[in-house]
């Protein structure tokens, strides 16, 4: 898997990087929009996150290059600017996502694997992981070769935490993915848990060899056992 | 008071004083023209009378006022040392009148055959109250003709000349600095006008400008901030998932990760507000405001259960309203997630939906909020630290922007209505 990161900000394509590394991604990286055009002529990637804002150049003229060029890696918009006008844009452009700064990494991942997910040509769209398989199309999920029924948010939880596997996600990374940007300001994010406590009783109830365990109060993570 | 009746105020009270004056001054001025012609007259018939006794003895003897205005006596020269004429006022009955009347009267001594006789001619007088009274009435008319013209002159001329000024005011009550509607000036040739349309015309240019640069300063400052709480927060995020930290290392990351968190929502807030003043939300729809919110309360409903608050919507009606959807969905929200937040555990938070009204009640602290300020940006009702204190302000900002109306009222429960237009 090739991953481009376009960004200026060094700092912030540093985080990305770092944490797209530690799922065995290939990254390269251009701070710049002329070295990003001369890496999106030569090499193909499987995801790009693009950030329009660049120095010497507005990002979106990379993804008119893109279709000229008749390329169809996956784009990320990342842009400071939550703006509907650069949204739609993007979109309008070929771009299949949109995440606005400031993201959590947990979203980033979501976010990658998705689009990763649906360009997958190999037919195997399906996610795997321990004894559970999941198929993002029809959102239904099989614990050893069983289908389990969860409901929207429990099935929204657990991929989440399922592609954020290993790592610790945050309450409110959580809480913003699954119920919605406008959840905001809730006094804390612990009504979560009881989306949390039905997605494990039925994990486990299906004999599952995978767990959501939680951490010092800060968030989830999901290991394999 | 208008400016044309202040100044009329003015003029009658100046014209009442002026007025005053100038009646006591010409009173006294035609009395003494008066007394003047009238003793010219007595000293004029004294002349003629003294001449008359030269030539007829016998009058000498007219000692009375009878058919004559005159009286000579015979006097002594040493009680009489000056021969001067002498003028005086005095009373005398008339006849006529039956009353008394003011006369003049004029005494003077004269020789005639080495006899001193003394003379005293009289002569009718005006009257002074019949002239006071006289003189009042007409100056009462001219003061009400006077006044009569000024206002005339006021409504008819100068009404013409305030043209400017009125249409000017007329602008500026519809001026709205948000609105891209700048003050056109009335053509005038009075300087005055002139120059206070150009000032108004400067002051408003200046305000809209130093507002647009207001508006983009915190636009643009919450532009620049997304980029450092980004890093700052992935950061935290990439420490906490390297699982090398300990519970308690781990419990304070997250705690300053709440923090950022809290600073991210605030900013984004902020940068919605200016959006919304902005007007950068222009894609409209028609929104099913029934179906929204059914799904808000679902979104919602994890959240009210973990505060023990039960979401009870009612729909009476079917409420559809055009607008941008996203802002639509952060009202109502906003509203909903208001109540469950200050709502009393335990208790229930009704959503009402009649024709062009959606209802939201939630029992909490048992007294009214100040109206006036619950829905300013940054008026926090509660200390609850999360709270940025401008969710209320949006979702005010965005029913004024789509002209519905957000009140708020206390019965018992605190009552917030939005009502359709």
């Amino acid at each position: 898997m090739k991953i481009l990161i376009i960004e200026d900000e060094p700092q912030m394509l540093e985080n990305m990087r770092q944490t797209l590394e530690r799922e065995q991604y290939m990254v390269e990286t251009a701070e710049d929009y002329k070295t990003a055009s001369t890496k999106i002529g030569v090499y193909d990637y499987d995801c790009i996150l693009l950030d329009i804002t660049l120095p010497d150049g507005n990002g979106l003229e990379l993804l008119k290059q893109l279709k000229q060029q008749g390329k169809d890696d996956g784009v990320i918009i990342v842009s400071a600017k939550d703006s509907l006008d650069d949204r739609i844009k993007g979109l309008n452009l070929g771009a299949d996502d949109y995440l606005p700064k400031p993201f959590h990494m947990a979203e980033l991942h979501a976010r990658v694997k998705a689009i990763v997910r649906r360009r997958s040509f190999d037919g195997n769209k399906l996610i795997e992981i321990g004894n559970v398989t999941i198929n993002p199309e029809s959102r239904s999920v099989h614990i050893n070769e069983k289908e389990v029924t969860f409901n929207r948010k429990e099935y929204d939880v657990l991929l989440y935490m399922i592609s954020n596997k290993t790592r610790l996600v945050t309450k409110t990374a959580l809480a913003e993915h699954v119920w919605g940007d406008h959840i905001d300001q809730a006094d804390s994010f612990d009504f979560i848990y009881s989306q949390i406590k039905n997605v494990r009783k039925k994990l486990t109830d299906a004999t599952a060899t995978i767990e959501i365990e939680a951490v010092y109060g800060v968030g989830y993570k999901l290991q394999v056992v | 008071m208008k400016l044309l009746n202040h100044s009329t105020k003015y003029f009658a009270l100046l014209l009442i004083v002026l007025i005053s004056i100038w009646a006591v001054i010409f009173y006294f001025a035609m009395l003494d023209e008066v007394y003047d012609s009238l003793d010219d007259g007595l000293e004029n018939q004294k002349e003629l009378i003294i001449r008359a006794v030269k030539d007829d003895p016998d009058l000498l003897h007219d000692t009375e006022f009878g058919v004559n205005n005159y009286t000579i006596k015979k006097t002594e020269i040493g009680s009489h040392k000056k021969q001067k004429d002498s003028y005086r006022d005095t009373l005398m009955y008339m006849q006529n009148e039956d009353e008394y009347e003011p006369i003049r009267i004029l005494e003077s001594i004269f020789e005639q055959d080495g006899n001193h006789y003394k003379i005293k001619l009289i002569t009718s007088m005006v009257e002074e109250d019949d002239q006071i009274e006289n003189l009042f009435i007409y100056l009462v008319g001219l003061y009400l003709v006077l006044i009569l013209s000024i206002v005339i002159l006021n409504n008819l001329v100068m009404k013409k000349v305030w043209k400017p000024f009125y249409t000017l005011i007329d602008r500026l009550k519809g001026f709205r600095i948000e609105k891209d509607d700048p003050i056109q000036q009335e053509p005038t040739d009075i300087v005055e006008f002139k120059l206070l349309n150009e000032s108004v015309e400067r002051l408003t240019e200046k305000s809209r400008d130093s507002y647009i640069a207001q508006k983009e300063f915190i636009e643009n400052a919450a532009h620049e901030l997304q980029t450092p709480l980004a890093i700052a927060i992935n950061k935290l995020e990439l420490l906490l998932e390297k699982n090398e930290l300990s519970g308690v290392q781990t419990q304070e990351i997250g705690a300053v990760l709440d923090n950022l968190t809290r600073l991210t929502r605030l900013n984004k807030s902020l940068l919605l507000l200016s959006k919304i003043d902005n007007k950068q939300y222009l894609e409209e729809a028609c929104i099913d405001v029934n179906a929204l919110v059914d799904t808000i309360t679902a979104d919602f409903s994890d959240f009210a259960e973990h505060r023990d608050i039960h979401l009870k919507v009612s729909s009476n009606a079917s409420v559809s309203c055009v607008m941008n959807k996203d802002l639509a969905i952060i009202m109502i929200s906003n509203l909903i997630k208001n109540a469950i937040l200050h709502g009393e555990t335990g208790k229930t938070v009704y959503i009402y939906i009649e024709e062009g009204i959606v209802t939201i009640k939630n029992y909490g602290t048992n007294s009214a909020l100040n109206s006036d300020s619950l829905f300013k940006r940054f008026k926090k009702s509660s200390t609850d630290s999360r709270s940025t204190g401008l969710g209320l302000a949006i979702s005010k900002a965005i029913a004024d922007k789509y002209h519905l109306q957000l009140q708020y009222s206390f019965d018992d429960q605190h009552v917030f209505t939005l009502i359709f237009p």
